[in-house]
């Protein structure tokens, strides 16, 4: 395979792109949908994370194995049979452990196929390193797609309910914020998470132009 | 109005329970390709008829699954009866309209990965539709998601004119916005049920 790239090693790096410099979330804005829908409690976000993080490891595994074998003109609908499948274990093993858990996420385990966090990282890293080296990546994706996960859902189920999994945490004369749970919710507040990162983004990088500004003027 | 009536189930897809906007189905073409209205509506009728064909198919397709009683391949029967649709229809528009064919592009291909799609096939399946309610399920939920995606992409034209703060370019105003839209749909809650 000359897609193969040449550096086997497995570095801090290749787990750590997904959690920070490349969330899919935050940063790459891949899966949005389950992003928003299944967030309006922090449990429900945690188990979503869970599941897609075995599909994600699992279908890196087995695309990164099979990638020598697959012809380049059906690769797509090969991954797409592989995440299935995946989904389909998992979607099984959720009914079985928790009845209350599958209702209330409903049809997203199954959307877990179509969540384009999982093709992407398939075609765009599994296929081309080694199946370790894989497996490594997609935890770090998954985990920080879990985080981001947990950043929403926590903050909807605070503001929305006054709980956190499942605790109370304000007491009886706390108003809930009813919307926070409800649809436009998940908006708002996906969209207050960005706005938060994009504003300290912007002060980093005028922080850094009025350093070097200074140095100039010193030099 | 019953609840099971063509009527109610059309209005309840394209306005109370929205699938973009209620439901959370579709969101990366919404956000993706909401830029622009005259990509935006083509965008809109493409979806809606690669939903009408695969409702359709997905229809037949759950019908042999229960009678060989394999419902465990559901998943991977529908994804592929999807990606099929999706190849037939830019086939055909090929062949039959080359302009709007390269209008769409690259969107075309990327439909199969709309998780609507799937959704609505799966969740015709839960709600065991019968033909002709899966058929104007197809058409509401292609309609609502028609009815989202423009209405977006004419607030973000809108949007292009006036004057914000930097830090609010990109996906967050995106994302600010489809909550107000969402918001405003929430309105229209008292029209249906689940």
């Amino acid at each position: 395979m000359s897609q193969r790239k040449s550096d086997p090693r497995i570095t801090w790096d290749s787990f750590a792109e997904g959690l920070w410099k490349n969330n899919p979330v935050f940063v790459m804005l891949l899966g949005m949908c389950p992003v928003l829908a299944v967030t309006n409690s922090a449990m429900n976000a945690l188990a979503m994370g869970l599941a897609t993080t075995f599909v994600l490891v699992a279908s890196g595994y087995l695309v990164s194995l099979l990638s020598r074998f697959i012809p380049r003109q059906v690769r797509i609908a090969t991954y797409i049979v592989i995440i299935a499948t995946f989904v389909t274990i998992i979607d099984y093993v959720i009914q079985a452990i928790s009845l209350d858990l599958y209702n209330s996420l409903g049809a997203f385990i199954q959307l877990i196929v179509v969540n384009c966090i999982i093709l992407g990282r398939a075609e765009a890293y599994a296929s081309k390193h080694s199946p370790l080296k894989s497996v490594v990546n997609a935890l770090g994706m998954g985990a920080g797609f879990t985080f981001a996960l947990l950043c929403l859902g926590s903050v909807r189920e605070l503001l929305g309910a006054g709980a956190l999994f499942g605790f109370d945490l304000f007491g009886a004369q706390f108003q809930p914020w009813i919307v926070m749970v409800l649809p436009p919710g998940g908006f708002l507040v996906l969209g207050a998470w960005l706005l938060l990162f994009d504003w300290l983004k912007q002060r980093r990088e005028q922080k850094q132009l009025a350093i070097s500004g200074e140095q100039t003027n010193a030099v | 109005m019953q609840s099971d009536s063509l009527t109610f189930i059309f209005l309840n897809t394209v306005l109370a329970n929205n699938f973009v906007l209620a439901m959370f189905l579709g969101l990366c073409p919404f956000l993706g390709v909401s830029g622009k209205l005259n990509t935006a509506v083509p965008m809109g009728i493409a979806t809606m008829f690669v939903m009408l064909v695969s409702s359709v198919c997905a229809f037949a397709i759950n019908k042999v699954l229960v009678a060989l009683d394999i419902e465990f391949l559901r998943l991977i029967a529908y994804i592929a009866i999807i990606a099929s649709a999706v190849q037939l229809v830019e086939m055909g528009l090929k062949k039959y309209s080359p302009s709007l064919f390269r209008s769409l592009g690259i969107f075309l291909p990327l439909i199969t990965t709309n998780c609507a799609i799937l959704g609505l096939a799966l969740f015709q399946t839960f709600k065991e539709y019968n033909f002709s309610q899966s058929l104007v399920y197809a058409i509401g939920a292609g309609t609502g998601f028609f009815l989202a995606i423009a209405l977006m992409a004419g607030l973000r034209e809108k949007l292009l004119l006036s004057s914000l703060p930097s830090v609010t370019q990109g996906a967050a105003l995106s994302l600010m916005l489809g909550g107000l839209l969402s918001l405003t749909f929430m309105g229209f809650a008292g029209l249906g049920s689940l």
